[in-house]
């Protein structure tokens, strides 16, 4: 017996390797090539050079566009937190007729194509002038983050203990001081990984940013037109950074809400 | 009255929960709500609380209206089932929390939560997590937390269900010793009723939404003023006979006589187990029957004997036992069964 389980735990051991393989292994070519001494995209490269790092540093454009990134990203974050958490609080506890239903409706942007819904904000940004402004793009990036919120939130408050708000009540506590005291730390971990999830969906969006940012671009829209116009393995040292500073956001994730990312999606 | 139920109704749809409930627990007093799951004693509990709001009727705590004030108005320490305790919180964290939401001064909050917690025996527990303590201790963190901010009435919802029985009785004395010792106004939920013998002043029995009887254990035990409450509190035997000129038939017995005052026509008769004698020491009762032995059940310090009746039906005999008796009596056995009429008890609403 300890002998058959020692196999299929070798076997499971393989099958979790491979799939990291498959997961990571753009990244063993996007690290390589950033680090390329050659003009152009090749693979393997012929020699290690810095230089792509120091194109991208050097250009006010991509420096821009990852600025305005950071801040679109940053305020779509703020904006589907701040909707989406009391939008879930009225979902899951709402015994209105018919909450059911929101409930599925939530998802919506998830299921319709990014494409329609940017034709549609770019029409109704169009008429509001909101076309070429940042934070145009973030209000339109809160309509995608927010199903991740409503999502990750609403499976933490379903797992939350109501009767501790009753005893909270009991204990003197008004509602302020209930949700803020007892509710909301306990949802922690929820909280975090939605957070985290509406920052990086807002920083890596593509469509909508096509659409919307006009001629301030986001980072990722930078990235598009600069394979359009110069392929060089600038994109590649963007890349990097990119994936470094989502790193980091995922560290912070971890620290903050020990279990988010983990718990949340197990529930 | 500390806290006063008047006429309280409250519905559910088409279900009545509470059909009218009046009770007075005085100051300083441990009263018991006892019943069967779906009696209403939750819902009662839960509007003294706060948590319902009755279609009829009114509750008052120190004389003061309370029917429509919120739960954080109403100075109620409650302890529940499943104990409630804040899991990010410390224990000291938990404690202090009543304190905290009536904005006591830093020193004041610390000074009470070490006399809580020295209360209930967890002193240098202050620091750890709900869930690093056993049942018990978490019971005990739960009531300090209760008592700590000196609430006017203390509420007990079933607060003993989830432990073993050695702790649950340990508790059960503990939390009854310092009821007394601090006075506090208590209202108690529970199902079962040696807990309910064991805890209270006063018990009032409910079935249905409307409470049966209120007394003390004593009162209630010996005493019961309806077949229901006979029936729940303790074990019984309901013997159903016709009265007429101050004596009963009751089949298996023959004629009993009953107290003065007795009206003629069907009564109920209720005879504890503990009264009933049998074999040879059944003889120096005044009423005797006789009965086939149907079941018999050893329980240490007393043995419990199911008897087949002559005159058809069965009764429950406790009888008990000293280490060097011998066994009473055997399975398939007929033996003579007696007991004396000052052991009966004629229930008012059989």
């Amino acid at each position: 017996m300890r002998r058959r389980r020692g196999v299929s735990q070798i076997l499971l051991g393989l099958f979790a390797g491979l799939v990291f393989v498959f997961l990571l292994l753009p990244l063993a070519v996007v690290f390589p090539i950033s680090l390329s001494s050659a003009a152009y995209l090749q693979f393997p490269p012929p020699g290690f050079s810095w230089q792509w790092y120091q194109r991208y540093l050097d250009d006010p454009s991509w420096i821009d566009a990852t600025i305005r990134s950071v801040k679109v990203a940053s305020l779509c974050t703020v904006l589907a937190m701040g909707l989406g958490v009391p939008l879930t609080f009225f979902l899951v506890r709402s015994r209105l007729p018919g909450v059911r239903v929101l409930d599925r409706l939530a998802a919506a942007p998830i299921i319709v194509p990014t494409i329609i819904i940017s034709i549609a904000l770019y029409g109704v940004f169009a008429r509001l002038q909101l076309i070429g402004e940042w934070y145009g793009v973030a209000v339109a990036h809160t309509v995608l983050a927010l199903p991740f919120v409503v999502i990750l939130v609403s499976a933490g408050l379903r797992g939350f203990d109501e009767a501790q708000e009753q005893a909270a009540a009991g204990l003197g506590a008004g509602w302020p001081a209930i949700i803020w005291r007892v509710t909301l730390p306990q949802l922690r971990p929820s909280l975090v990984s939605a957070a985290f999830l509406s920052f990086i969906s807002s920083f890596d969006e593509l469509v909508l940013a096509m659409f919307l940012s006009g001629a301030s671009m986001t980072l990722p829209k930078k990235m598009f037109d600069n394979i359009m116009m110069e392929i060089d393995p600038t994109i590649a040292a963007v890349s990097v950074l990119q994936i470094l500073l989502v790193g980091v956001a995922l560290g912070l994730t971890s620290l903050f809400g020990r279990g988010a990312l983990t718990t949340t999606m197990t529930r | 009255m500390e806290l006063s139920v008047k006429g309280i109704v409250r519905r559910f749809g088409q279900v009545v929960a509470l059909g009218g409930v009046d009770l007075d627990v005085a100051e300083g007093e441990f009263l018991t709500i006892l019943g069967p799951s779906g009696s209403g004693k939750t819902t009662l509990l839960k509007t003294v609380a706060g948590f319902e709001i009755p279609d009829e009727g009114r509750v008052l705590l120190g004389g003061e209206d309370v029917t429509l004030a919120p739960p954080r108005r109403r100075d109620v320490g409650m302890v529940f089932q499943n104990y409630a305790l804040f899991p990010h919180m410390s224990v000291a964290q938990n404690v202090a929390f009543p304190l905290e939401m009536r904005r006591r001064p830093r020193e004041e909050i610390a000074r009470r939560v070490a006399e809580a917690l020295r209360l209930v025996e967890l002193e240098g527990y202050g620091e750890r997590l709900p869930r690093q303590l056993s049942g018990g201790q978490q019971q005990r963190v739960a009531l300090a937390r209760a008592i700590v901010f000196g609430p006017r009435l203390l509420l007990l919802d079933e607060p003993f269900g989830a432990l073993d029985r050695k702790l649950r009785e340990a508790l059960q004395l503990e939390v009854r010793r310092l009821q007394r010792r601090l006075r506090l106004t208590t209202l108690f939920i529970t199902h079962d009723q040696e807990e309910a013998l064991i805890m209270s002043d006063r018990i009032a029995v409910m079935d249905k939404g409307r409470i049966e009887q209120v007394g003390p254990p004593g009162d209630l035990y010996a005493r019961p003023a309806t077949r229901f409450v006979a029936d729940f509190l303790g074990e019984s035997n309901l013997l159903d006979g016709a009265a007429r000129n101050r004596s009963a038939s009751i089949p298996g017995f023959g004629a009993v006589p009953l107290p003065a005052g007795q009206p003629d026509g069907p009564v109920t008769l209720l005879l504890r187990p503990e009264a009933l004698r049998v074999a040879a020491d059944a003889a120096a009762m005044p009423c005797r029957g006789q009965g086939r032995v149907v079941e018999t059940v050893f329980l240490g310090q007393s043995a419990k004997l199911r008897l087949a009746l002559d005159g058809g039906g069965e009764v429950l005999a406790r009888l008990s036992l000293r280490p060097s008796d011998p066994p009473p009596a055997r399975e398939g056995e007929t033996v003579a069964i007696g007991f004396a009429p000052e052991d009966l008890h004629v229930v008012p609403r059989g």
